[in-house]
């Protein structure tokens, strides 16, 4: 539908794919989940008419594998699940992470353990930033707040992807999913220098034959050397990449935070605060890996406490009372399994711990 | 046809469309079961699709598995005690999609379980996407064009796929568009139980249903659809018996 | 939380255009040039009982497009005001479409506005076009969105299915219009 203005009005999850495909996507697996079902739905349509490739996949492990044999053609790629698809997929994504390959993988987390429900949840954090499959690797993180955020932020994940070739997660959840918000389609352009792929296998005429693996065994020490290897590139992006939004935090006495929709809804409530004359103050981290712990420890100096909100019974919480160090008390509010913060809820929380900032 | 409630469905209103397939199948399970008086033994495992919540409606034990992974769990159950009745019901998707090695492996084993599979061609609880079963020009919401045998492959045919396999004791495809093939896919719901108290492995029944909401029909064309569309596709009848 | 922001719930049977007239609001919204969100009920929420949409409009930044107290609402079945009355806002205000509601709005802080929606849209010839007389009677009511903003939005939505679409929802937003301010 036209908007009459020049701005787009469309669901996070279809904001997302258009995203994708304007950043040149051009690779698309996925499998049906609600709260994300209008990204395979949308692709289905927009993939081909970009060029492009859409495939319904068999399930989520299907579609995680494919994207690990387009992205080592080197085709842009993506994939989208909710909580149990994502879960189903962490076999692939530790194949991808293990074996360099970039690629994109969104996550409009739903309500879990289990089969959960299908409200929104943040309760895939630790999955996202600690893991998720086995061994000692990394995704870059990214949490994206409103629909212009996520425009933004999908473009970038490609770039990021393609910069330290690694795999790359949006982690969103199922009301930004399923919002819409005005979004001003603002054109691709790459947020940092892209290297030449000068790994990708398309067969080896003119040149040495290439392997794409993450298996090393032998010499003994291959698979440490490896390790090594993938960890210093951590350390680049944990140099690189950490980013927080901060409000008010400059001579704030409490300060919140949050990710993602909880940040969103908490910053309404950090204003409210203000109006009212209480020093109260937001750090929303946008990379949730890697964290960015700068702002809390500079917060630290002046903050009485810290307060997270998420929807989970407190994840991230963990990272804030880390990058904070321990230093002032961390104070938690949130739920699980499907339960919505709003404003005046999270406001309610900030006066009570404001009286005891005092 | 009796009317009366089955003993092992509970009297309570499901959350089905009206004309869906899946109330008239649960009512067939429920009969057979009833049928066969083996309710206290019966443990079901309810799927991820549409029929997530059989746990409200049948009146015996149910386990809620993973999206797919029923004939597995099936088959933990069933190996730890034999003497239980143990059926699964799964969907399309669930059953000839993301859980199609769980399929193939539990009937390659023979494992003395039942299967009741649902095939609406369709996702009916994610909100009408194509599935492993969607026929050819059929459009869905990731089909907006119609299935493409060439970009999707064509419709998967499961009780031909399966009848190549030893283990498997008894392959049927019925469907509930008519009140006559009702009756014949209660009688073969029946028999595959009656295969399984009999040891004699894995049975499978596969139900053509209607799924009004997605197809976007009214639930008399939703029954049409079955008889003249699905049944030239997924013809009817017995594709294996170990007698 | 903050003071421009109003909080609007469209519900009915699905199948009455609810999601329709959330996207119409919400556009029209935009043409006025304001900040808006909309969402959607989906899912398991939508079986059996009634869909509904939310839309946030505000001058600020909208922190939440979840809304579990609207301020309006558009009711246009009676199993959607049995559901919504009891948590709206204190002295919000229901759009009520009096052709299908056969009970009053028990709330004495509630501002009601009756509306024949479905009647109206009947004579116009289409009973589909419900919402948008309800729509306009939003409109008119509540002031919260331009009419020519919403007779734009109802252009918008309908020209690429037909003329004679975009003309009977318009006829049917104008007739709520009328309907409330005459
Ligand atoms: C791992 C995982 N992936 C996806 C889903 C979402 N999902 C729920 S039901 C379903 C498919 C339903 O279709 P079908 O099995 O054909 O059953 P029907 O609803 O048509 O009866 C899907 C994809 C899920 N719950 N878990
Ligand atoms: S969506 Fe389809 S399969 Fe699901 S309950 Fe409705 S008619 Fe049945």
């Amino acid at each position: 539908m036209k908007t009459g203005t020049e701005k787009l009005f469309m669901k996070g999850n279809e904001v997302m794919s258009e995203a994708a495909i304007r950043a040149g996507c051009r690779f698309f697996a996925g499998y049906p989940i609600t709260p994300q079902n209008e990204v395979p739905e949308y692709m289905s349509h927009r993939m081909p008419e970009a060029g492009g490739i859409f495939v319904q996949a068999e399930s989520e492990l299907a579609a995680i594998n494919m994207l690990f044999g387009a992205s080592a053609t080197g085709a842009r790629c993506m994939t989208s699940s909710s909580s149990p698809g994502i879960s189903l997929k962490q076999e692939g994504i530790s194949y991808i992470a293990g074996a360099e390959l970039p690629c994109v993988i969104a996550n409009m987390q739903r309500g879990g353990p289990g089969l959960g429900n299908i409200r929104a949840s943040q309760g895939d954090y630790f999955q996202a930033t600690k893991g998720g499959g086995h061994g000692d690797y990394h995704l870059i993180v990214l949490a994206p707040s409103t629909c212009q955020e996520l425009w933004t932020l999908t473009m970038n994940a490609f770039d990021y992807a393609d910069r330290f070739r690694n795999p790359v997660m949006i982690l969103g959840d199922g009301i930004l999913g399923q919002m819409a918000e005005p979004v001003e389609p603002t054109p691709y352009e790459p947020v940092c220098e892209l290297p030449d792929k000068d790994w990708i296998l398309d067969g080896c005429k003119g040149r040495e034959p290439r392997v794409i693996r993450s298996l090393y065994l032998r010499p003994a020490e291959a698979l440490a050397e490896h390790n090594r290897h993938l960890h210093a590139k951590y350390d680049r992006i944990r140099h690189a990449l950490p980013r927080a939004e901060e409000i008010a935090v400059d001579d704030a006495r409490l300060v919140v935070s949050a990710y993602g929709m909880t940040a969103r809804i908490a910053g309404g409530a950090v204003h409210e605060a203000r109006r009212r004359g209480m020093k109260v103050g937001l750090i929303r981290p946008i990379t949730v890996w890697p964290f960015p712990e700068e702002p809390f420890l500079r917060a630290a100096e002046h903050a009485r406490q810290f307060l997270v909100c998420e929807m989970s019974e407190g994840q991230m919480i963990e990272d804030v009372r880390l990058a904070c160090q321990y230093r002032r008390p961390v104070a938690f509010y949130g739920q699980g399994g499907g339960w919505y913060p709003t404003p005046e809820k999270i406001f309610e929380r900030i006066a009570v711990l404001y009286e005891e900032c005092r | 046809m009796r009317f009366a409630r089955p003993e092992t469905l509970y009297d309570v209103p499901t959350h089905y469309c009206s004309g869906c397939g899946h109330g008239i199948t649960h009512r067939l399970v429920a009969q057979a079961i009833d049928d066969l008086g083996v309710r206290e033994r019966v443990i079901a495992t309810a799927p991820v699709g549409c029929a997530v919540l059989m746990y409200d409606y049948f009146n015996c034990d149910v386990i809620e598995c993973a999206h797919g992974r029923s004939p597995a769990a099936a088959t933990g159950l069933k190996r730890c005690l034999p003497d239980r009745i143990v059926f699964t019901y799964q969907g399309d998707g669930d059953l000839a999609a993301i859980g199609t090695a769980e399929t193939i492996h539990a009937a390659n084993r023979g494992e003395n379980i039942t299967v009741v599979f649902i095939n609406n061609a369709i996702y009916g609880m994610t909100g009408g996407q194509m599935a492993p079963t969607t026929m050819i020009d059929q459009v869905t919401t990731t089909t907006p064009h119609g299935r493409d045998a060439r970009l999707q492959g064509p419709p998967i045919r499961v009780c031909e796929l399966l009848s190549s396999l030893d283990g498997v004791a008894y392959l049927e495809r019925v469907a509930v568009s008519t009140p006559r093939d009702v009756i014949q896919a209660g009688r073969a719901i029946k028999k595959a139980f009656q295969y399984q108290l009999d040891g004699k492995g894995f049975s499978l029944v596969e139900v053509l249903s209607m799924c009004p909401t997605d197809w976007k029909l009214p639930p008399v064309k939703a029954a049409e659809f079955v008889n003249e569309k699905m049944k030239r596709v997924f013809p009817l009848g017995v594709y294996k018996d170990k007698g | 939380m903050n003071d421009s922001e109003t909080r609007i719930v469209i519900a009915g049977f699905g199948g009455q255009g609810v999601v329709l007239t959330g996207n119409v609001i919400a556009r029209a919204a935009m043409i006025d040039g304001r900040n808006v969100t909309l969402m959607v009920s989906y899912g398991a929420e939508m079986r059996g009982g009634t869909a509904n949409a939310t839309v946030v409009l505000s001058d600020g930044p909208i922190a939440s497009p979840y809304v579990e107290t609207p301020d309006v609402a558009i009711v246009l079945n009676r199993p959607s005001l049995d559901r919504f009355e009891p948590v709206m806002a204190p002295n919000g205000h229901v759009i009520v479409n009096r052709s299908l509601i056969d009970r009053d709005v028990e709330r004495e802080d509630l501002t009601v506005t009756s509306v024949e929606a479905t009647s109206i849209a009947h004579e116009l010839g289409n009973v589909r076009a419900t919402n948008m007389v309800a729509m306009g009677a939003f409109a008119g009511a509540t002031k919260l969105v331009g009419a020519e903003a919403l007779a734009e939005a109802v252009r918008l939505a309908f020209q690429e299915k037909s003329a004679k679409l975009v003309e009977l929802n318009t006829r049917a937003l104008h007739a709520g219009l009328d309907a409330v301010t005459s």
